[in-house]
């Protein structure tokens, strides 16, 4: 049986793991090669590593950064942040990274949905969506979620399931950080619509509400942070929960 | 020992190399002829498209070289796909060694691509049976459907191959190379066993 995954996501500046409550508020958690070598060998399924700064000069430090992941880590990894071409792509799945993840640049052009998996194969594009709940609709953010869009959560994940998108990660902004579960509703939604894996992110804080996220919100995977890096929760307990309660894992 | 990565355009040839490594095997990652008919182990991983993969080896005469290798050989996820008869991923005439069809899963009621851990089962021959039940990373389409050659298989909507053997060629759908313990047991089994 194919087994949920879960997913600790690391947020990458100047090199080093940073943590951020609702997009704000950075702390350090550590070093991401050895954080994220401590997780794989603790039983996490995928890695995300997202780059938080991404600017050219830090871009060329950031592939550095993902080559010595690569050596390192046994289990598939993403990689993430600031990726607006074809040109960005490359460097990063040659230094082996396993996927790459979009958000903005997806939206602000949709035809990179269309090229990466043209020129990558669709199982290399994540597209990875911030939304956050404005009247009865699922309204879309870019740019670290600063920046409101027209587009809405569901039109926007078919339309990238349609253009060749791999899986789609959407994060609740609404939920992000605040440690009190996972935006269930719209999971579960986008869970039936979607043909491809959808990974949940945004609000986890206690087991309790991965099984939810699995058993209500039917996600594939969730993805979590802050309560990984500073210890509230492990990933063998957490595991050994989610099985005891009739969720497949690893 | 001499082992060769074959280097193909998309593949995922660094996560290979970089596991290998992890082993205490260093390898050379080459498209040269020469080089891969004399090594002692040859690995031939995969991402990527199957007709434009297909292409790639035709120009370099590696799709006949392949076949006709006497040591060890390894396919890895697409490069096992290349392995069978014919693939549905654009209609692609791959190299033979294993004589079975690649087809593509139904688009419902299961997500496609097949993509996460799963287990194997049924698991023989090199792969090992101490190896059943033992989860490994997966990240395809297309599936070879279970045939004499397989060696292990795997479930998701039905069982099919999840590694395939035949005479020196040792192919698998998963990668080990991303499958933590279980994969690096897999790939140490390769390069240890005496075909």
């Amino acid at each position: 049986m194919l087994t949920k995954r879960i997913i600790p996501c690391l947020d990458i500046k100047d090199g080093r793991t940073v943590k951020g409550v609702n997009f704000a508020d950075l702390r350090d958690a550590g070093d991401p090669i050895e954080l994220g070598a401590r997780y794989a060998s603790q039983g996490a399924d995928e890695l995300v590593y997202l780059d938080i700064t991404a600017t050219q000069q830090d871009r060329r430090t950031f592939s550095a950064l993902v080559r010595e992941i690569a050596r390192h880590l046994d289990i598939p990894f993403t990689v993430g942040g600031g990726i607006s071409s074809i040109n960005d792509v490359a460097p990063l799945l040659e230094a082996g990274a396993d996927k790459v993840s979009i958000n903005s640049a997806a939206v602000r052009n949709p035809q990179l949905i269309d090229e990466l998996a043209r020129e990558f194969g669709s199982q290399m594009v994540v597209l990875a969506i911030d939304a956050r709940k404005s009247g009865n609709q699922w309204q879309v953010f870019t740019n670290g979620g600063t920046q409101p869009t027209e587009k809405k959560l569901f039109s926007w994940a078919k339309e990238g399931q349609e253009r060749g998108a791999g899986e789609i990660l959407f994060t609740s902004m609404d939920h992000d950080g605040m440690k009190q579960g996972f935006a269930i509703d719209p999971i579960q939604k986008l869970s039936r619509l979607l043909n491809i894996p959808v990974i949940a992110s945004g609000g986890a804080g206690r087991q309790e509400d991965f099984l939810s996220v699995f058993k209500l919100g039917e996600a594939d995977a969730a993805l979590a942070a802050g309560i990984f890096h500073f210890g509230q929760l492990s990933l063998p307990t957490l595991k050994q929960y989610l099985s005891k309660n009739g969720v497949i894992v690893r | 020992m001499k082992t060769v990565i074959i280097k193909y355009q998309g593949g995922n040839v660094q996560s290979v190399a970089f596991a290998l490594e992890r082993l205490g095997a260093s390898a050379t990652v080459t498209d040269d002829a020469d080089t891969i008919r004399t090594a002692d182990r040859v690995i031939f991983p995969g991402v990527g498209e199957a007709g434009s993969t297909m292409k790639y080896l035709r120009e370099r005469k590696l799709d006949q070289l392949i076949p006709s290798l006497e040591q060890p050989v390894l396919g890895i996820c697409l490069g096992m796909q290349l392995m069978c008869r014919f693939s549905e991923e654009n209609n692609t005439r791959c190299m033979g060694i294993f004589d079975v069809d690649v087809v593509k899963f139904p688009a419902k009621p299961l997500k496609v691509p097949h993509m996460g851990w799963n287990s194997l089962h049924n698991t023989k021959d090199w792969i090992g049976d101490s190896l059943d039940g033992k989860f490994a990373y997966f990240v395809h389409s297309f599936f070879a459907p279970l045939n004499p050659c397989t060696v292990a298989e795997v479930t998701y909507g039905r069982p099919f191959s999840a590694a395939l053997r035949t005479n020196n060629f040792f192919a698998v759908q998963f990668h080990p190379e991303k499958s933590g313990d279980s994969g690096m047991r897999i790939l140490k089994a390769f390069l240890d066993q005496s075909a």
